[in-house]
């Protein structure tokens, strides 16, 4: 269920890329594609009825089934924070070519393919 | 009709992604004997036999044993996510570090300016006011969040987003407020050498880089878990740093 | 419950992230990610990752959103379409 949700997502995210002219909301797009893909890899590793993947009082030790997959939750821990760099890049860019092409919808750019 | 040919392809894209879902094991259904995780999990990857692994052939498992509050042999860190991201696969956590930094360095590089870009506009009293009473505890309560990384959920990647949320506050409550690029540029620069000189020490002194080399302790004290709280801090002040210049990148413009 | 509780956020995220694209004006969009990042949050605290929720509340609903805004104002006339 969870796996249908991001397909879906990830879905509209195709679709804003393929028909929106303006780049900023391309780059949105890229996002709502970028949270799905984090919620499907998230999903490959849960096991039913499974506790998070940390020991206290409560979970002192090791059994079978007791926690979910920790590997998937490792990946995409890092992969949040690097998205937010290259999101940040992307939109320095686009002020950039703003100031360059005195718009950032694609039709109207000064300068470009004329 | 542009519409109606994305629509077509996002539902093709959406059908394809469906029948490979049919071929994963369902959602909930997994069962961790087959993963490596099984051996994250029961801090013994190094009783495990690497050659009979990439053979093929399962992993050895380990039998039902008590870890909290018990002296730890491997690996000493209550959260596995900290202990998989830290010590298993420190490495792969070097080489994003450096991803971070390429990304803000191409901010820098792309936006970067000397001055504050001023807006003419003053902020709420509101703002002005909570700002001085927020900015501490939010602070502290990203230094907790990087310091307990190995006990609790956090670390040092959500402790670092978290002071650079409160650099943000301080820039949107104050026109005049500038960050220097000498100090986001040394502590950040300061604490990425601590993480690499931590490798190289684990290399001087066990064999290999990134060796845990200090005791492990007991699972669940504050002082335990050998180097990850140090690495983590390392992280946590280079993240919050990275993004703090960040930041001020996107609210600087350049002279004249 | 708990699978009650997953449909209804994955409707509001279905919902938002329609909204975040066919949106008229990109403030709107900027606002319906944000909204899209902070649901997906419950969803990880649903499958048990609460480090990874930790991360996405401060920087999904947080960080990008305030990222996009800023630069979002910094090119004046972007806005209209």
């Amino acid at each position: 269920m969870v796996f249908w949700i991001s397909a879906i997502l990830i879905g509209i995210g195709v679709y804003g890329l393929l028909t929106q002219k303006n780049l900023f909301k391309q780059l949105i797009s890229l996002s709502i594609i970028d949270t799905a893909v984090n919620i499907f890899i998230i999903a490959v590793g849960y096991v039913d009825n499974g506790k998070a993947p940390i020991y206290s009082k409560a979970v002192p030790e090791f059994m079978e089934g007791v926690f979910v997959d920790p590997l998937p939750q490792a990946l995409v821990l890092t992969a949040i924070v690097i998205g937010v760099g290259v999101l940040a890049l992307g939109a320095s860019l686009l002020v950039k070519v703003n100031e360059k092409h005195e718009s950032i919808d694609v039709e109207n750019m000064k300068g470009v393919g004329e | 009709m542009r519409r109606l040919y994305a629509i077509l392809i996002a539902a093709a894209l959406v059908y394809m992604l469906i029948s490979f879902i049919s071929t994963v094991p369902g959602y909930g259904k997994v069962d961790l004997k087959e993963r490596v995780s099984d051996a994250f999990l029961s801090k013994s990857v190094n009783a495990q036999n690497a050659k009979a692994w990439m053979e093929g052939k399962a992993i050895h498992r380990q039998p039902a044993k008590e870890i909290y509050g018990k002296k730890a042999k491997e690996e000493g860190s209550a959260n596995v996510v900290t202990s998989i991201v830290v010590n298993y696969r420190s490495f792969d956590t070097l080489g994003e570090v450096t991803v971070l930094f390429t990304a803000a360095l191409g901010v820098g590089l792309i936006l970067g300016g000397s001055r504050r870009k001023r807006y003419g506009r003053e902020a709420n009293f509101v703002l002005r006011t909570s700002t001085g009473i927020l900015v501490p505890l939010i602070i502290m309560f990203g230094a907790y969040i990087f310091v307990h990384g190995h006990l609790t959920p956090g670390g040092g990647f959500p402790g670092g987003t978290i002071i650079a949320m409160a650099s943000l506050l301080l820039y949107l409550s104050d026109e005049k407020f500038f960050l220097s690029k000498a100090s986001t540029g040394v502590l950040e620069g300061s604490m990425g050498g601590a993480y690499v000189i931590i490798g190289l020490l684990g290399l001087a002194i066990g064999g290999y880089f990134l060796y845990n080399f200090l005791p492990n302790g007991v699972v669940g004290n504050l002082v335990s878990a050998g180097i990850v709280p140090l690495v983590y801090i390392a992280i946590g002040l280079k993240v919050g740093a990275e993004l703090s210049g960040l930041v001020t990148d996107l609210h600087s413009e350049k002279e004249g | 419950m708990m699978n009650y509780l997953i449909i209804l956020a994955g409707a509001m995220m279905i919902v938002a992230a329609v909204f975040a694209v066919e949106a008229k004006k990109i403030l709107d969009a900027v606002i319906a990610m944000s909204v899209v990042s902070l649901v997906s949050v419950f969803l990880f605290i649903a499958m048990r990752a609460p480090d990874v929720a930790i991360t996405e509340a401060s920087v999904g609903a947080g960080l990008v959103t305030a990222v996009f805004l800023v630069s979002l104002f910094k090119m004046k006339g972007g806005d209209e379409q």
